[in-house]
């Protein structure tokens, strides 16, 4: 049997060597793209847990197969991780064409493995496809930087912006006694000591369980040039001090004493809803306005953010080296960033999610779009957002989930 | 007219032998094999029928018009058979019961299934479901089944052991009479001294009595 | 063909999981060439065990795993010799059986929306007896002992391990012996432990087995009520399949090894709790005891039983309830205002998950109907049963945990190039119907009065017609209930359909738990109650064809 399976990954290896790639589609001659795409099936792995982004993303395959007669199947998945493991495993299998993933929604650490393992689809130039996609003219790379630096990893066009976001806090203005509001994570700290047990944060590796460390991180280090470089081993206890002492101080204070960690993300907004919580933080500007609107948060919601800036990112969709609907997923890329996309994506009624284009670059009826956007009540406008802080190096994420699983997560707490 | 014969059959339960038969059923005459439960005389139904248990050892030959039956599967021996239960189809009608048990190339079915209940006793019985009948009814039933199959032989197992004094009388006449009429061998299995009489009374043959030859 | 049946079916039941389990057990020992894994080495094996908080992962997972299966086991027991033959068993034994076609998942999720601070028996307790405005702060769910986790395992293992009694009962003297015990003074309970129970727990041993594996393994059950920090283990190395770091995919085989180990400990340790308490009923058995006094006991046992079964639909019931709820604060008992948006928004893009669903779940129960006939009528002409041998083989892919081989096929299919395909769905699917399916239809298969099929014979039908004519349509009722036993089964595969599927295929249980991870209560509310329906449905068609087909025929109502 060891000798079959031997066999097996041997002749899968093989293959891999010596199937020639088919004719990767060159984002440069447009109309080849479009006549390529035309009748494809572009399977679009993007996280599937909430109704709202389904829904928008379901719009976008219908708009495609009208326009362009490109078909989208949505693969939702629970965590994006596991389609960049899809990516491995063919790779790992010998399938370098024909993939299962054609376009993944993606950011920071996931894009990171990606890139180093050169998972990543690039032109038959060897260059990167999104800055070549006709719409990437209009893309807003002058004022936001972590469009073409994903958590310190250049971009290098292998992944096409779709949104932005940026760490927030909500509040029901309709409960008393909740006290003057935090203005960084030392006065959260102070808040939680004389309101315990009314905020959590989900355990890491929860995605936005891990920004709230991260963001603790960043205020608190001494210096936070450290944390744009990859972590240095030596370096990462002294540099992490900060960050775990205060942990140890916030944790008593938590929701269930910091015994047990919300789920996720909407696991907090339903905490918020109950009164279980009295302060939750978001990476979407817009979730408090969108929940209201779905009928999850009371209409009592408000936002607020540190003067001191909070964490900000933007996040992207990529294609696979493998994948079988390259020149679908371009189009798709394309579509994703055009102003009528981007208007639609970011009405909070539909999804809410800011949008990585220039709006002054736009044309005019394209700029009364997002003039005739209300944002929602809960929704603090992009002047109110504070200072942004740069994503540490995704190094930083792994080490500390690491040390943070060692301290708190092994059931001695 | 067939003659059973059972040439030294005999049936063994491991080490154990439970009875040796070498005998001749003449058509309408009826062997009866007696003997207290346990001693495994249904297991001579068994052989003759063709299901007998794997973990019996069996040998003998039963000849039927110059046939051995062992050789052939059991559905093709047509040897009937009729046990304590009438085991009416539950699924099927009473007479959706008869249909089934009629060789394919019989004509004018239906009117022959209703000729059949008649001869029983059971006029307009045909629609209705077995488990609404009485006892001795469903018992004639199951006979006129087994009949209408076109048997070369009747096996009886224990067929009156679960009717009451009075029906009892009734269907055994019927049976035995029906066997007479169209000149079948008969073997009977019972632990009932009453019926093995009633048989010898009826149409003559042979008992063997188990308990008595050990 | 007939023949060829049995060698089919154990080529469907063992060869996928061995091919499973090797597929993981080379990369647990460093073996994977494609990943430059060339040389066999244990050190992933210390790597994993070295991870924060490994002890207690492990230990969790066997803890858990095994005072499920005690607790479901004390109760089904208690609730069975206190109670078997009664009017009250009767009723139960019929509130119980829809319980196990809802999905674990589904069962979870109810018990969440019931018991958590803000759930639904707090809300009808407060404010006016409790004081709580706002919801307290509890650790009720996702504790670190995982004693929520055991609640809702418990309550969804009752149903199984009943059912499963309840098949075995009627090959044993049950009611003749209770008579014979109880007319020496034996109490219920102990009349019926002396004398039935032993019988009994031979026939059901395997399943009690497939309970621990079960319980030791489950991901989904876990991921919602289980504890995070650190989660069990099954939940651990399902995390790091799915990790973007290659090497992990190491650990995870590794894991995967070591989950197999939890789960053989939990067994063996559950052998030996088996030998000591042969060894007390002997002994009490042996010194005359009576016990007559036990009534609080079969009221436990009964109560208990109803409880978890009063638990399932209160939890399915609020799910329901939630789907169409508008804003709905603490304490309220109800929602402040109704609507469907959820159910418009999220069924138009249940249609194809659904159509997926239903293909896939038919086709796996077909094959495995026609392929568990086919066994069993060449048994009946036969007259060989497989014996106990036989019946390890059926239950071998439940007593294997998931994980530890379906990660192996995965990559063992990828190699092959037929992962993502519909047939390998199917395939991966009937691996897990065609045991369920074996063991519904064989007891009643078997139970069936030869003497009529020779009557049959004696008619002078062939062993073709007698099948298709008697045989099959006498037990199409138990014919239909394995079925719809196997769709049900089928519906309610995750893992298996996550990965050998690879998101191509989604299904209604793949979209529940994707869109379960995000934690919206009305969304989740619409899918598990899809997913809770399907199977319902199954069920009550196999309850209704029958009726409807033989409406005349008072016998067939019974011969099942």
């Amino acid at each position: 049997m060891k000798q079959t399976l031997a066999a097996l990954f041997a002749s899968a290896m093989t293959l891999a060597a010596t199937t020639a790639f088919a004719a990767d589609p060159n984002p440069a001659k447009w109309d080849e793209v479009l006549a390529q795409a035309k009748g494809q099936t572009v399977y679009f792995n993007a996280w599937g847990g909430s109704q709202n982004i389904n829904d928008y993303i379901t719009w976008a395959g219908s708009e495609l197969q009208a326009r362009y007669g490109v078909n989208v199947e949505h693969v939702k998945l629970d965590d994006t991780a596991s389609a960049v493991a899809t990516v491995i495993a063919e790779k790992t299998a010998g399938k370098t064409e024909g993939g299962r993933v054609d376009l993944i929604w993606i950011n920071g650490e996931n894009f990171a493995s990606m890139k180093d393992k050169a998972l990543l689809y690039t032109t038959p130039d060897g260059d990167g496809w999104a800055t070549k996609l006709p719409n990437w003219a209009l893309v807003d790379v002058e004022n936001k930087p972590t469009i073409t630096v994903d958590f310190t990893i250049p971009t290098d066009g292998l992944e096409s912006p779709w949104g932005g976001a940026k760490m927030v806090f909500f509040h029901d203005t309709a409960r008393e006694k909740i006290g003057d509001l935090p203005d960084s994570i030392r006065g959260l700290a102070g808040w939680a000591m004389k309101n315990p047990g009314r905020f959590s944060y989900p355990a890491p590796p929860d995605f936005i369980g891990s920004s709230f460390l991260k963001q603790a991180l960043s205020e608190l280090v001494g210096d936070p040039d450290v944390l744009q470089q990859p972590v240095v081993d030596a370096e990462f206890e002294d540099v992490t001090a900060p960050l775990f002492n205060y942990l140890d101080g916030l944790h008593p204070n938590l929701w269930r004493s910091g015994r047990a960690f919300v789920k996720n993300y909407p696991a907090m907004v339903q905490g918020l809803a109950d009164g279980e919580l009295d302060i939750i933080f978001a990476f979407n500007p817009a979730e408090a306005s969108s929940a209201i609107a779905q009928d999850r948060l009371p209409d009592t919601i408000r936002s607020f953010t540190f003067s001191g800036g909070t964490l900000g990112n933007t996040h992207f969709v990529a294609i696979p080296f493998n994948a079988n609907a390259k020149a679908g997923a371009l189009v798709l890329a394309n579509f994703l960033l055009s102003p009528e996309a981007q208007a639609r994506k970011q009405d909070p009624t539909i999804w809410g999610d800011p949008t990585v284009l220039n709006v002054d670059k736009l044309a005019a009826d394209d700029k009364a779009k997002f003039a005739a956007l209300d944002l929602g009540i809960a929704t603090l406008k992009p002047e109110e957002l504070g200072p942004m802080l740069p994503e540490p190096h995704p190094s930083w994420m792994a080490a500390i989930e690491k040390e943070w699983a060692k301290r708190y997560a092994t059931g001695n707490n | 007219m067939s003659t059973l014969h059972l040439d030294h059959v005999t049936i063994a339960l491991g080490e154990r032998q439970l009875l040796a038969v070498d005998t001749v059923v003449q058509p309408g005459e009826t062997l009866t094999i007696m003997g207290p439960s346990g001693v495994g005389k249904s297991s001579l139904l068994a052989y003759i029928g063709g299901f007998l248990d794997n973990a019996f050892t069996a040998s003998g030959a039963v000849r039927m018009d110059g046939e051995d039956l062992t050789q052939l599967p059991s559905h093709a021996r047509r040897t009937g058979i009729l046990f304590q239960d009438p085991l009416l189809f539950p699924h099927m009608s009473v007479a959706e019961n008869l249909l089934f048990a009629m060789p394919r190339a019989i004509k004018e079915r239906a009117a022959k299934a209703e000729e059949a209940l008649a001869q029983a006793g059971l006029d307009g019985f045909s629609s209705r479901d077995p488990a609404t009948l009485s006892g001795g009814q469903k018992a004639r039933v199951a006979l006129m089944r087994v009949l209408l199959a076109q048997p070369r032989c009747l096996l009886l197992d224990e067929p009156f052991s679960k009717l009451d004094t009075e029906r009892r009388a009734n269907v055994r006449g019927f049976v035995f009479g029906e066997a007479q009429r169209l000149n079948l061998p008969v073997v009977m299995v019972t632990h009932d001294a009453e019926d093995a009489h009633a048989a010898m009374n009826a149409t003559g043959g042979e008992i063997i009595d188990l308990a008595a030859n050990g | 063909m007939l023949r060829l049946a049995p060698a089919l079916a154990l080529v469907v039941l063992l060869g996928p999981v061995a091919c499973g389990l090797i597929a993981t057990l080379l990369p647990a020992f460093g073996y994977l060439p494609a990943l430059g894994g060339d040389h066999f080495t244990t050190s992933h094996f210390h790597e994993v065990l070295h991870v924060g908080g490994m002890e207690r992962s492990l230990w969790l997972s066997y803890f858990t795993g095994l005072a499920t299966t005690l607790i479901a086991f004390v109760i089904v027991w208690l609730f069975v010799a206190g109670w078997n033959g009664t009017a009250m068993f009767a009723r139960m034994q019929h509130l119980i059986s829809p319980l196990l076609s809802v999905p674990h998942a589904a069962a979870a999720f109810g018990l969440v929306f019931l018991i958590a601070p803000s759930g639904m028996l707090l809300r009808l307790l407060s404010p006016w007896a409790t004081g709580f405005d706002r919801p307290p702060d509890w650790l009720l769910l996702q504790d670190p002992n995982g004693i929520a986790l055991i609640a809702g395992l418990v309550m969804k293992e009752i149903p199984f391990l009943l059912l499963v009694t309840l098949a075995a009962l009627p090959q044993t003297p049950a009611a003749q012996a209770a008579r014979v015990a109880n007319s020496m003074g034996y109490g219920r309970i102990a009349g019926f432990t002396f004398t039935t129970w032993p019988l009994v727990y031979r026939q059901i041993r395997l399943a009690v087995f497939a309970v621990i594996a079960f319980a030791t393994s489950t991901v989904d059950v876990a991921l919602v009520l289980g504890p995070a920090t650190p989660p069990t283990l099954a939940v651990k190395l399902t995390q790091w399949m799915s990790d973007p770091d290659i090497a992990m995919r190491f650990a995870a085989c590794a894991g995967a090894v070591l989950q197999l180990g939890v789960t053989v400990a939990a067994i063996l340790t559950w052998v030996v709790g088996e030998k000591i308490a042969a060894a007390v009923v002997k002994m009490l058995r042996n010194s005359g005891h009576r016990f007559v006094r036990d009534a609080a006991l079969r009221t436990a046992g009964a109560a208990l039983t109803g409880m978890a079964a009063l638990t399932v639909f209160a939890g399915l019931a609020l799910l329901a309830l939630w789907s169409v709820a508008g804003f709905w604060s603490f304490p309220d008992a109800l929602p402040g205002s109704f609507n469907l948006r959820t159910w418009e928004r999220t069924l138009p893009q249940l249609a194809g998950p659904l159509g997926t669903t239903l293909a896939t779940g038919l086709i796996a129960t077909a094959i495995a109907v026609v392929l568990t006939l086919a066994c069993l009528e060449r048994e009946a002409r036969t007259g060989r049963t497989g014996g106990n041998r036989a019946l390890l083989f059926i239950y071998i892919p439940l007593l294997i945990p998931q994980v530890a081989f379906v990660f192996g096929l995965q990559l063992f299919f990828l190699g092959l190039g037929w992962d993502a395909s519909f047939p390998a769905l199917v395939f991966v699917h009937l691996i897990f119907v065609l045991p369920y399916v074996f063991l519904a239809l064989s007891d009643p298969w078997r139970a069936f009065d030869k003497r009529f099929v020779w009557v049959a014979a004696g008619l002078g039908q062939s062993p073709v017609r007698t099948f298709w004519r008697v045989r099959f349509p006498m037990l199409l009722k138990p014919v239909l209930v394995a079925a719809a036993v196997g769709l049900a089964v089928s519906i309610g595969q995750y893992l298996p359909t996550l990965l050998i599927g690879a998101g191509r295929w989604p299904t209604v249980t793949t979209e529940a738990v994707a869109l379960a991870s995000g934690g919206n209560r009305r969304v989740i509310g619409v899918m598990a109650f899809m997913q809770m329906v399907l199977p319902f449905v199954g069920f009550a068609l196999a309850a209704a064809i029958p009726a409807l087909l033989f409406r005349n025929r008072r016998d067939m109502g019974v011969a099942a």
